[in-house]
């Protein structure tokens, strides 16, 4: 087991590595001088000759690579020349808004999408299956920004149930805290719901066919006993997998969900970062983001090995 | 051609979606090409007198902000996202095709030169790639299909690959291979049909995709640039108004559902079509 986790995680080095050159590469193809874009409009020769000499401007490129490595393999991603406060301290207090929002979006994702799989599963081709599959179809075309949109018309502004934006510290009021994640965890999870659901029935009609369910639907034990002791826990391999990887889609959804409901997280200052040309943000916040895709993709690949042994020795 | 062969193929319960899909899809490209003949009115023309107009007979979809017709925008604006799916997918399929075809029956050192720096690309969640992609190269209709073709790639090329790796040990091809049929013959000819049908079902996939990206990219204010109609852009335009004219973000909204469950339709069932065995049991 732990050699399986040990191979896994040495996979993960070099894509860790090409990420890095990727997201370094990518913003030294920004036309022109990148000190100009970074400053915009407020960039005077004083300014620019600084930059240039914070950011190593003047090195040859490689240099320049293995000097910003250097610095984020410690958690320094430099500056933020705008805001002027360093990039890794404002990231780290934006990513519990951003891990809080994927984590209940998460269990959303599984509250919804696995009773929804189970009991379309459970009666193949009846009316609640019919049902549940046209649910799962146009769950899964639904635009989450408009969900999003449609739910603050809807619950927030015309009935007043939740607010529509904005963030209270958990630290400060735990309930509160809930309630503004309420809707943007719910706009996220529905399409991610109904994905889930749809791979849960399906798991669930694979295992129908087992030899295991039909012995023990001989034996005489009831259909929910058959499904809830036998089906579910030997369809929960593939379910389990795709909410991993659901959790890390989850991180890309977050950026808009995040804009839409005006919360502090990483996907809002990446996205402000791009809107505002500030390519030393975009640069660390794509990659934290993408790390963490992989991180959570790299988890879920270890938890399939730990939930299925027969995986370990491939 | 293509008509009899659904008809044959489909068991009559697959049919019903995929023809409703292929159907959905159809209409839709068909308004969108035929835009200005279907609808005289500009998508453009700013007519301030009509500004937040509610819907009526006449105009199903009320007037925005600036007195634009929201039904002959819409129109338009599936020229965009039908346009920029097509040309993402296309050009996916034009690159991911050859690299993946070229990785699954090489194997070896040229396999791993090629997915590696792929595999690289497809370690980030698909939307923050193309938002990166645009912050730096700008933004415009044609740079959003470039962009998402980026993205697309790899995971082209990893279907194509895998299909080939599975296709290629079979018999018939060990039979061509036998007498004497060439390597771009072998490729082309007896590898490449046989791992056709997943790379379809990808692209109709992948087309549903796109049109939700495009939207959400533009919704952002990294997309499409204004004036020209997009869905997402409207969907933009209309947040700050969506108390008095809810008409304005409602109707762009689904008609973004629309297109995509259109694609998700035609997927779903040439999926269930072409490979039964992986079938989703309908």
């Amino acid at each position: 087991m732990i050699l399986y986790a040990a191979r896994r995680l040495a996979l993960a080095v070099p894509l860790l590595f090409g990420m890095s050159v990727l997201v370094f590469a990518l913003m030294r193809l920004v036309p022109g001088d990148p000190a100009v874009a970074v400053l915009g409009y407020k960039a005077t020769p004083d300014g620019i000759r600084a930059l240039r000499e914070a950011f190593h401007l003047d090195e040859p490129v490689p240099q320049q690579y293995v000097r910003w490595l250097g610095g984020v393999a410690r958690g320094d991603f430099g500056l933020d020349f705008r805001q002027n406060e360093p990039i890794g301290r404002m990231i780290l207090d934006r990513l519990p808004v951003t891990i809080e929002l994927t984590l209940l979006a998460a269990a959303c994702t599984a509250l919804i999408g696995v009773p929804l799989g189970l009991l379309a599963g459970g009666r193949r081709g009846g009316a609640a299956d019919r049902a549940a599959l046209a649910v799962g179809l146009v769950g899964v075309s639904v635009p989450d920004f408009w969900l999003g949109i449609m739910l603050i018309l809807g619950l927030s502004l015309g009935a007043g149930l939740l607010p529509s934006g904005g963030w209270v510290p958990f630290a400060e009021s735990p309930i509160e805290n809930l309630i503004h994640f309420a809707l943007p965890a719910l706009t996220l999870a529905v399409s991610r719901a109904a994905v889930l659901g749809r791979l849960t029935r399906a798991a669930v009609l694979d295992t129908m066919h087992r030899g295991f369910v039909q012995y023990a639907r001989a034996k005489g034990l009831g259909e929910r006993a058959i499904l809830f002791r036998h089906v579910l826990p030997n369809a929960a391999i593939p379910i389990v997998t795709v909410l991993g990887l659901q959790v890390g889609y989850m991180l890309g959804g977050a950026i808009v969900v995040e804009m839409i409901f005006t919360l502090p997280g990483v996907g809002r200052m990446t996205l402000d970062a791009v809107l505002e040309r500030n390519y030393p943000v975009v640069q660390s916040t794509v990659l934290v983001i993408g790390a963490m895709f992989m991180l959570v993709n790299l988890v879920t690949d270890v938890l399939y090995g730990v939930i299925d042994p027969r995986v370990r020795r491939r | 051609m293509i008509w009899r062969a659904v008809r044959e193929a489909l068991p009559a319960r697959h049919r019903g979606v995929t023809l409703a899909g292929f159907l959905v899809v159809g209409t839709l490209a068909l308004t969108a090409v035929l835009a200005s003949h279907v609808l005289p009115g500009s998508p453009t023309e700013i007519a301030k007198d009509q500004a937040l107009r509610a819907p009526t007979w006449a105009e199903p979809f009320g007037f925005d902000d600036l007195g634009r017709s929201i039904l002959s925008r819409v129109v338009h604006a599936y020229r965009v996202s039908l346009g920029v799916a097509l040309a993402s997918v296309g050009l996916a399929l034009l690159a991911g095709l050859p690299l993946g075809l070229v990785a699954g029956y090489a194997e070896g050192p040229l396999d791993q030169l090629i997915m590696r720096p792929l595999d690289v690309l497809m370690s980030f969640p698909a939307i923050l790639l193309a938002i990166a992609l645009m912050s730096v190269f700008g933004t415009g209709v044609a740079l959003v299909a470039l962009s998402l073709a980026v993205v697309y790639t790899p995971i082209v090329a990893r279907v194509v690959r895998a299909a080939v790796l599975a296709v290629k040990v079979e018999l018939y091809v060990d039979g061509a291979r036998a007498l004497g049929a060439a390597v771009p013959r072998l490729v082309l000819r007896h590898i490449l049909p046989n791992a056709a049908t997943p790379v379809l079902v990808q692209a109709s996939v992948l087309m549903a995709i796109a049109i939700l990206v495009e939207a959400s990219l533009s919704f952002l204010g990294v997309g499409v640039r204004p004036p020209t109609p997009s869905l997402g852009l409207m969907l933009a335009d209309g947040r700050g108004f969506m108390v008095q004219a809810p008409w304005m973000v409602i109707f762009p909204g689904v008609a973004i559902m629309a297109a995509v469950l259109g694609f998700n339709m035609v997927a779903d069932g040439l999926r269930d079509w072409l490979d039964p065995q992986q079938a989703t049991g309908r």
